[in-house]
C-alpha cells in the first residue's frame, strides 16, 4: 500500500499548526501595522500624521480655510486643558502656530496625553504638523501650568470643497501607564 | 478486537474511544446549556417588567456576557464537535478519529476553561461584564479584575476548539474507507470539514486578541488605548474579522444536519447535492469579507460602508441555494413528521426568519436605527436557536436511537418540540417589535412602552426553558428504556452509520466497509 495514512496525518498536522500560528501572528504583529498604515493613507477616524517637515514656502493666497480647535477632557482626566484661540483664518502653505492652555490642577504630579482627530477625515491627510505637543506625553507638577504649542500648514493640495477643518484633541491621563513603562524600561 | 470500554471513571478520563469523547462534549455541553439557560432566565425575569425588581444593573450585565459566552463557547460549540466525534468516523467507515489522543485532551480541557470562566461571577468585582463581545476599552481599561480570568479561559476553549478542528480535518482528509469519495461525503462531513477550516483560520485570531487585551491591561500596551496612540475601533476590526465566520461555524453543521435529517423523513434523495458543498464553501469564503457589517456605526468612509453592505447581501444567494435545496427535498415527498423532522423543519422555517431580518441589518443605512436594538437581539437569537439549538436537538433525536440502541419516546419528544417551538416564538418575535420601537440592547430597565413585549417575551423563555427539562428526561428515559430500536431504525435511511447494529458497538468499522 503507497498510502501510508499515519504518515499522511503528520504532514497534515504540521501543515494545520503553522497554519494556526501564522494567523496568530497575523493578528497580533501584522493587522495592526497594516490597520495604521490604512488609516494614515485614507486618513481614516480622523487621524493626523507624523512630525512634517516643510518643503516649500508657497502660499495659495486666494484660499482661505477656517480651521477650529477643540480640546476635551477624557473621562477622569482633572486638568484644565482649552485651545488659546477658538478658530483661524489661515490660507493654504503657510505655517501658522497657535497654542494650547494646559493647567494641572490637582495635589499630585500628573503625565497627559493629547490625542488628535481631524474632520473631514478626507482632509486628514493634508493637514501637516510641523510641531505638536501631541507627538510626546506632557508630565505636569501639582498645580503646574504649561502652553502647549502647535504648528501646523494646510497643504496646497487639500480638496476645493473643504472650508473647515476641525482638529479636536482629546486629553488622556496616563499617569499609571507612563509609571509603569518607566518602571519596565 | 474484542475488548470493551474500561471500568469505571478512569474510562471516561482516559478513553480515546471516539463515540465515549463524543459523548462527553455532547453532555458537557447540555450542562452549559443548561447554565447559560439559568443566566437568560436572570435576564428574563429581570425585563419581566420595566423598574429594577431581581438583580442589581452590575449583575445584569454580568449575566448577560456570561450567558452569551457560555451558549457560544460552551453550549453551542461543544455539542457540534460532540456529534462531529460520534458520527463523522462512522459516516465515512473510519475505525475512530486520526488523533485519538489529541481528541481527549481537546475534550478534558474544556471542564478547567469553563470552570474558570464561571468562577469569576464569586470573585471580587463580578465576572465580566462588557458583553459577549468584549469591545475595549470595556474590557480593558473599564474591566473587572476577573477580566483575566476570562482571558485565559477564552484561550483554553481556543485551544480546545484548534485541536478539534485539526483532529476533524485530519481524520476526514486521510480517514475515508477505501471508495468514500469527497464527493461521496455526507454533507454533515462537508460541512464540519469546512467549518474546520474556519476555526483553524480565527480561533487564533480570537486568541490574538484576547493576548494583545492581556496586554493593554497588564503591561502597558496601547493596541486598543487611544493615549498611548491605540484605537479602540481596530478591537472591532480585530474582533469581528474572528466573529463573522465564528457565526457560520455555528451554523455550517446545522445545515449538515439538516441535509441529512430532511431526505429521510421525505423518502426522497437530497435534492442538489453538489450544490450543497458548493454553497456551503461559497457562504464559509464570503465571511471573511462581511466583518464590518457589525460596525458600520463606527464612522466608516461610504465605499467601506456599500462595499461590506453588498458583501453581506451577497451571502443570502448561498443561502438561498440551500434553503430551496431543502425544500425542493421535501417537495411531493412521502412526508412522515417525527420528532427530528419536526425540529429540521422548524429549522428551515425560522431560519429563513432570520436571515430575513439579517437582510434587514445588513441594510447599511437601516442599521443606523436597528444598531444595538432588541431587533439585532431577535435577530441573531433567531439564527442560533432555531438554526444550531434545534439542528442539534434533531440530530440528537435522530441519532440518539443509534447511540444507545433504544428508541426515545415520540410523543415525549413531540411535546417537547412543540413547546420549544411555542416558547421560541414567543420569546424571540416579540423583540423585533421592541427592538424597532428602539429599546436597547443589554439593559436591565427600561421605557413603560415596551413593558407588554417584554412580559410575552419573558413568559417565552420560562416556556422555552421548562421544554429544555423535558429534553434531558427523555433522553435519560430513553437510555434506561427497554425499547430497542432495529440498526437501520429509521425508514431506510440512507448512510454508513445506519449499516452497523444499535446500539453502534464501541468499536466500529476496524475493517474498512465496501462502499459501491
Amino acid at each position: 500500500m503507497a498510502f501510508n495514512p499515519q504518515q499522511a496525518i503528520t504532514k497534515l498536522v504540521a501543515k494545520l499548526l503553522v497554519t494556526v500560528v501564522g494567523m496568530f501572528i497575523f493578528a497580533v504583529w501584522i493587522m495592526p501595522p497594516i490597520y495604521d498604515v490604512f488609516c494614515d493613507i485614507t486618513g481614516l477616524n480622523g487621524k493626523t500624521g507624523e512630525q512634517y517637515q516643510a518643503v516649500s514656502a508657497e502660499v495659495d493666497k486666494s484660499r482661505t480655510i477656517t480651521v477650529q480647535f477643540f480640546a476635551a477632557n477624557n473621562e477622569t482626566m482633572p486638568w484644565e486643558f482649552k485651545p488659546m484661540l477658538k478658530s483661524i483664518k489661515v490660507h493654504p502653505g503657510e505655517e501658522i502656530e497657535v497654542k494650547f492652555y494646559a493647567k494641572n490642577n490637582t495635589s499630585r504630579d500628573m503625565v497627559g496625553q493629547a490625542v488628535p482627530s481631524l474632520v473631514p477625515y478626507k482632509a486628514a491627510e493634508y493637514f501637516h504638523k510641523t510641531e505638536c505637543f501631541c507627538f510626546n506625553n506632557q508630565p505636569l507638577k501639582a498645580g503646574e501650568s504649561a502652553e502647549l504649542p502647535l504648528r501646523f500648514i494646510v497643504d496646497l493640495d487639500v480638496a476645493k470643497t473643504v472650508r473647515t477643518i476641525t482638529l479636536s484633541y482629546t486629553l488622556f491621563d496616563i499617569t499609571q501607564s507612563a509609571a509603569t513603562i518607566a518602571s519596565i524600561n | 478486537m474484542a475488548h470493551g470500554p474500561a471500568k469505571g471513571f478512569t474510562r471516561w478520563l482516559y478513553t480515546t474511544n471516539h463515540k465515549d469523547i463524543g459523548s462527553m462534549y455532547l453532555w458537557f455541553s447540555f450542562a452549559m446549556f443548561l447554565l447559560g439557560g439559568v443566566f437568560a432566565l436572570v435576564i428574563r425575569a429581570e425585563l419581566f417588567e420595566p423598574g429594577l425588581q431581581i438583580v442589581e444593573p452590575e449583575f445584569f450585565n454580568q449575566m448577560t456576557t456570561m450567558h452569551g459566552l457560555i451558549m457560544v463557547f460552551g453550549a453551542v460549540m461543544p455539542a457540534f464537535v460532540g456529534l462531529a466525534n460520534w458520527m463523522i468516523p462512522m459516516m465515512i467507515g473510519a475505525p475512530d478519529m486520526a488523533l485519538p489522543r489529541m481528541n481527549n485532551w481537546s475534550f478534558w480541557i474544556l471542564p478547567f476553561a469553563f470552570a474558570m470562566l464561571s468562577s469569576t461571577l464569586l470573585m471580587d468585582g463580578g465576572a465580566p461584564n462588557f458583553g459577549w463581545t468584549f469591545y475595549a476599552p470595556l474590557s480593558t481599561e473599564y474591566a473587572p479584575p476577573s477580566v483575566t480570568f476570562f482571558i485565559f479561559a477564552v484561550h483554553i476553549m481556543g485551544a480546545s476548539s484548534i485541536m478539534g478542528s485539526i483532529n476533524i480535518i485530519a481524520t476526514i482528509l486521510n480517514m475515508r474507507a477505501p471508495g468514500m469519495t469527497m464527493m461521496k461525503m455526507p454533507l454533515f462531513v462537508w460541512t464540519w470539514l469546512i467549518t474546520a477550516y474556519l476555526l483553524i483560520a480565527v480561533m487564533p485570531v480570537l486568541a490574538a486578541v484576547v493576548t494583545m487585551m492581556l496586554f493593554d491591561i497588564h503591561f502597558a500596551t496601547s493596541f486598543f488605548s487611544a493615549a498611548g496612540g491605540g484605537d479602540p475601533v481596530m478591537f472591532q476590526h480585530v474582533f469581528w474579522f474572528f466573529g463573522h465566520p465564528e457565526v457560520y461555524i455555528m451554523i455550517l453543521p446545522a445545515f449538515g444536519i439538516v441535509s441529512a435529517i430532511i431526505p429521510t423523513f421525505a423518502r426522497k434523495p437530497l435534492f442538489g447535492y453538489s450544490s450543497m458543498v458548493y454553497a456551503t464553501s461559497s457562504i464559509a469564503f464570503l465571511s471573511f469579507v462581511v466583518w464590518a457589517h457589525h460596525m458600520f456605526t463606527v464612522g466608516m468612509p461610504l465605499v467601506g460602508e456599500l462595499a461590506f453592505m453588498y458583501m453581506t447581501m451577497l451571502i443570502a444567494v448561498p443561502t438561498g441555494v440551500k434553503v430551496f435545496n431543502w425544500v425542493t427535498t421535501m417537495f411531493g415527498g412521502s412526508m412522515t413528521f417525527e420528532t427530528p423532522m419536526l425540529f429540521s423543519v422548524a429549522f428551515v422555517i425560522l431560519f429563513t426568519i432570520g436571515g430575513l431580518s439579517g437582510l434587514m441589518l445588513a441594510i447599511a443605512p437601516a442599521d443606523f436605527q436597528y444598531h444595538d436594538t432588541y431587533f439585532v437581539v431577535a435577530h441573531f437569537h433567531y439564527v442560533l436557536v432555531p438554526g444550531a439549538i434545534f439542528s442539534i436537538t434533531a440530530g440528537v433525536y435522530y441519532w440518539l436511537p443509534k447511540w444507545c440502541g433504544n428508541m426515545y419516546n415520540e410523543t415525549m419528544g413531540k411535546t417537547h418540540f412543540w413547546m420549544a417551538f411555542i416558547g421560541l416564538n414567543l420569546t424571540f418575535f416579540p423583540m423585533h417589535f421592541a427592538g424597532l420601537a428602539g429599546m436597547p440592547r443589554r439593559i436591565p430597565d427600561y421605557n413603560m412602552m415596551f413593558a407588554d413585549w417584554n412580559m410575552i417575551s419573558s413568559v417565552g423563555a420560562f416556556l422555552f426553558g421548562a421544554a429544555q427539562i423535558l429534553f434531558l428526561f427523555n433522553v435519560i428515559a430513553t437510555i434506561r428504556s427497554k425499547r430497542g430500536a432495529t440498526a437501520e431504525v429509521w425508514d431506510n435511511p440512507e448512510g454508513l452509520e445506519w449499516t452497523v447494529a444499535s446500539p453502534a458497538p464501541y468499536h466500529t468499522f476496524t475493517k474498512p466497509p465496501q462502499i459501491s
